[in-house]
């Protein structure tokens, strides 16, 4: 071996890996070729741990345009269009460098989209991160807020929506997962394929530099106490230049010059030849010494795998460069040939001439490394799936009432989404804050609504179910809002896959989608997995984020989960079991997560979100909110927070978990599959009606109006709190922890 | 009408604004390249929000000098309507369309949320449909919208009554507590001596429709409406 084991070990190749890239190649690999072989078949890239399971998901229905494959999955959303969508994480760096990380993040997941001929319409982001209370969580936090806010403001592309979770585990390992969507013509997605040898191959964009060199192997292995010296690995964002690049983008897509196109994203310049030209069944030849650089000296190694944002692959039609070089001439963009599209399916690297890498596209894709990697249910799930009641004391409802309003898993998200623009492209019918974040499709009478969820908890509890849960709850909130579900995307968050109980997690997690994207006839169009979660051999809970996005024929019937006007009948759909287990209640109260998920019948759920739909479109519910968080006591409030009306409800006891904790069971109990709708009260009787005539249980639990939040269980008053008051602690708990010294009281 | 609607690099409001004339109005819009020398024949040209070459500098400091700035100026100086928003706004200051500079928001972070304004004056070419002291819902999406001028500058606009939109709450009341960003005097927009060139921070382009939250901004793009017409009329 020319190569020592420091060597292999710091690339992340294994002696076996090594054995089989002499295989591939019939020699000794070169360095370059080292380094192209580590980015590959890196975790983050080859999928080699995750691939096995990804296979059993659904990725097909009558909708579906474009499954996984592509830098993006596509949906026919009517009219001719196409929704094109997918959720990335960026995890690692962002806990490195959390405005860098996270900004790059935001201009990866844009590129990916419209790469695809998509313009992208809306963002939204899933956050995790520890406890506010400690300064570098609040660092991380603030960071990421920012780096969100300034690559999403500044190439004017809205973030609608999204969600923040918190939890001790994510204190050394936050999760930043960001969702995009473009709208493009059903028939004019573009492809990342290399076609037609001879062709010419051309980089545009940013030039090239050290910035993100092992980007992708970074975030294939775990961080402990010297990872903040990888910083040099995350790379740096500009998203005026990447604004310049989408619209000169666009704007040569819109000619037929172009064969297909791919975003240089993690490994760079390696990743967008290879795939292309495995995709297109062909090859492509390169000479790096053609890649305009930003750094002198750089070697082939390090072009070859530096992860320097902005940057643009793109196959163009033999005889009409001229004309696309006319377009990014006129964004002040540089379109350089560096190389041509070959009939060999190799990739071939050239320096000045001389090939420093050859080697075959497949052995790089699909014929990286698979693992069936072994697993083993985790030995913490018998302990926490017992919740001793016994020990624990209910607390005062009021009380408890006030503390979940104001902790931060619950409170406004204003203090983030004000620092985000939730308005550009004038398509923002449901700004954030309010569940599904909706977006009207210009052109046409239908919106989307997007949702992404996940409520860690749960998984870490059981990870079969808790995943169902996710993808239930993503769905539903579409369904809230008048959207029928018709694709979803998933972002995989775990620990170190080498060891076998978080292997068992992923697997039991993906399991777990599946079956409920199955029952909700809801495919899979494409994901990212992220793992080695971990510091300090910690791992972060088990988060597989679901992104969902529904279809609502009639923008104009969007259904909104404020309640809007006073007298209007409130109902509670779906089936209450006064479930304590993972919830915000016992996290908040008690400091636990314990118990076990909140059981979930994927018929019932199927059958509320049809409920819900007709009922929008037939304009029988005048608000809706999913019970999440907090159970039906928060939910009622977040109905009246939005617009200052007030509530009276009389709640059934649910069936008790255990003495004394009937009435916090109840209040605070986060049963799946139940809404929170409001209806006038001359609808009041059609919606029953169709309820019934669903299957889907439908009690009128109160009514609309006053200036307080009443609730009753069994016809006693036990929460009874001037709005105001609930309000203030709710808009301003996030401000208070993380700027103590300007929050008002 | 037509409405030339510049398009800097960076610019991320064009589409928007040419929605509004186009789709809400009616009327013609263009996109006009930033190195484009000519305005096409517009009777209107607005300057888009956005972020002009990544306003890495200080905003708007590069996009003065864009070869379409030229033609922008000889057409304010004509006396005809130029209106800029947000990023287009502080193109204006920085081409000395109009006096004064931007500060970051006194919140030092990017603040995007509704806000009302006050209509101060209603004899621009953007606000002649206004009633005086119509108070209008519309949004605001800038980091940096912290307008400030030397005291002598202030005094001089409010003599020639040429701020135009003042930041305020529901009922109109003017107080600090309505300042979104902490701009001196509350100051939303504000229009040149001649009247024709306005400037302002919030987005009424973001607020046409009713199914967007508010229609309160349309009354700007009336505004002009009436105002070509009238002009067209006179020059007749």
């Amino acid at each position: 071996m020319v190569f020592d084991e420091q060597l292999l070990s710091s690339h992340g190749v294994t002696a076996e890996e090594y054995a089989r890239i002499v295989d591939a190649l019939g020699r000794e690999p070169s360095l370059a070729e080292l380094g192209i072989f580590s980015v590959m078949w890196s975790e983050h890239c080859s999928y080699k741990s995750s691939r096995v399971h990804l296979k059993t998901l659904p990725t097909t229905g009558r909708r579906v345009l474009q499954g996984p494959g592509e830098n993006a999955g596509a949906v026919d959303v009517g009219d001719g269009l196409a929704a094109v969508f997918k959720i990335e994480s960026h995890n690692h760096p962002s806990f490195i460098e959390p405005y860098q990380g996270a900004a790059t993040g935001v201009g990866g997941i844009i590129r990916d989209i419209f790469t695809m001929g998509a313009r992208p319409i809306a963002l939204l982001n899933s956050l995790r991160f520890g406890s506010l209370r400690e300064p570098v969580v609040r660092r991380t936090f603030t960071g990421v807020v920012a780096g969100i806010a300034g690559y999403g403001n500044s190439i004017g592309i809205p973030t609608v929506g999204g969600e923040i979770g918190f939890d001790e585990s994510y204190a050394g390992n936050p999760l930043v997962n960001v969702f995009c969507l473009g709208i493009a013509r059903g028939d004019e997605i573009i492809r990342a394929a290399a076609t037609g040898v001879g062709n010419p191959v051309y980089y545009v964009g940013a030039k090239t530099g050290r910035d993100g060199i092992h980007g992708a192997t970074m975030a294939s292995a775990e961080f402990d106490e010297t990872s903040s010296e990888k910083r040099p690995a995350v790379q740096v964002g500009d998203p005026f230049m990447e604004k310049l690049l989408l619209e000169a983008c666009l704007e040569a897509m819109r000619t037929d010059a172009l064969v297909g196109i791919q975003d240089m994203g993690a490994a760079g310049l390696t990743s967008s030849t290879c795939e292309m030209g495995w995709r297109g069944r062909a090859g492509i030849e390169i000479d790096v010494a053609l890649v305009p650089q930003r750094e002198t000296g750089m070697t082939p190694y390090e072009i070859m795998l530096s992860e320097s944002q902005e940057r643009m692959l793109l196959v163009v039609k033999k005889g009409r460069e001229r004309e696309i070089e006319q377009i990014f001439e006129k964004w002040d963009l540089h379109a350089v040939q560096i190389g041509e599209v070959t009939d060999d399916a190799r990739l071939r690297v050239k320096a000045d001439g001389v090939v420093v890498a050859d080697i075959p596209n497949e052995a790089l894709t699909d014929g990286a490394p698979v693992y069936r990697r072994p697993m083993q249910a985790p030995a913490y799930l018998d302990g926490v799936r017992h919740l001793a009641f016994e020990a624990l004391s209910a607390g005062a409802p009021g009380e408890v009432f006030r503390a979940l309003l104001a902790s931060p898993g619950v409170a406004s998200r204003r203090w983030v989404y004000r620092q985000y623009d939730h308005m550009v492209r004038t398509n923002t019918v449901v700004v954030p804050g309010m569940g599904a974040g909706v977006v009207r499709i210009k052109g046409t009478v239908r919106a989307l609504a997007l949702s992404v969820d996940c409520n860690a908890r749960f998984v870490y509890l059981d990870p079969f179910a808790g995943a169902q849960l996710a993808v239930a709850e993503a769905s539903r909130n579409v369904a809230c809002a008048g959207g029928e579900p018709v694709g979803a995307t998933n972002c995989l968050n775990f620990g170190n896959p080498e060891r076998p109980e978080i292997m068992w997690q992923f697997a039991q997690a993906v399991a777990g989608i599946g079956a409920a994207c199955r029952a909700l006839d809801l495919p899979i169009t494409g994901g990212n997995v992220s793992l080695y979660n971990e510091t300090d051999g910690q791992a972060v809970l088990p988060t597989p984020v679901l992104g969902v996005v529904g279809v609502v024929e009639d923008a104009a019937k969007v259904v909104r989960r404020a309640f809007q006007a006073e007298g209007d009948a409130v109902l509670l759909l779906g089936t209450s079991r006064a479930e304590l287990g993972g919830s915000e209640y016992l996290k908040t109260v008690h400091g636990l997560v314990r118990g076990v998920p909140p059981v979930l019948d994927l018929a019932a759920e199927a059958a509320l979100q049809r409920l819900l739909v007709a009922a929008a479109a037939q304009g029988l519910v005048r608000s809706a909110h999913d019970c999440a968080e907090g159970g039906v006591a928060v939910t009622l409030a977040e109905c009246c927070f939005d617009t200052g009306l007030g509530a009276d409800v009389d709640l059934p006891p649910a069936e008790l978990p255990a003495a004394g904790f009937e009435v916090v069971g109840t209040l605070f109990g986060e049963s799946a599959s139940r809404v929170l709708v409001s209806t006038a009260p001359s609808s009041r009787e059609a919606l029953l009606d169709a309820a019934r005539a669903a299957g889907v249980p439908a009690a009128v639990i109160g009514r609309v109006g006053g200036s307080r939040i009443r609730l009753a269980v069994a016809g006693v008053v036990v929460i009874d709190e001037a709005l105001d008051d609930a309000q203030r602690l709710w808009d301003g708990a996030l401000e208070r922890e993380l700027e103590p010294a300007s929050a008002t009281p | 009408m037509k409405v030339a609607v510049i398009v800097f690099p960076g610019s991320n409001c064009e589409h928007d604004a040419e929605f509004v004339v186009r789709e809400v109005l009616g009327q013609e819009a263009e996109l006009v390249w930033h190195k484009d020398t000519s305005l096409h024949g517009a009777d209107v040209v607005l300057l888009p929000g956005g972020f002009a070459h990544g306003d890495y500098l200080r905003t708007g400091a590069i996009a003065r000098f864009s070869p379409v700035m030229r033609e922008v100026e000889r057409f304010a100086r004509a006396g005809a309507p130029v209106i800029g928003i947000c990023n287009g706004f502080q193109v204006l200051l920085e081409a000395g369309l109009l006096p004064g500079a931007m500060l970051r928001n006194r919140s030092l972070k990017y603040q995007c949320e509704q806000v009302h304004v006050k209509v101060e004056a209603t004899d621009t070419p953007f606000t002649l449909a206004c009633s005086p002291g119509q108070v209008i819902r519309i949004p605001i999406a800038h980091g940096e919208g912290n307008y400030y001028a030397e005291p002598d500058v202030v005094d001089d606009l409010e003599r020639k009554r040429q701020v135009v939109f003042r930041y305020c709450a529901a009922d109109g009341s003017v107080s600090d507590a309505s300042n979104p960003n902490g701009s001196v005097h509350n100051i939303a927009g504000i229009c040149s001596e001649g009247r024709n060139v306005v400037g302002l921070m919030p987005h009424p382009e973001r607020a046409c429709e009713l199914a967007l939250g508010s229609a309160d901004g349309l009354v700007l793009f009336e505004s002009v409406l009436r105002a070509v017409a009238e002009s067209s009329r006179v020059a007749r």
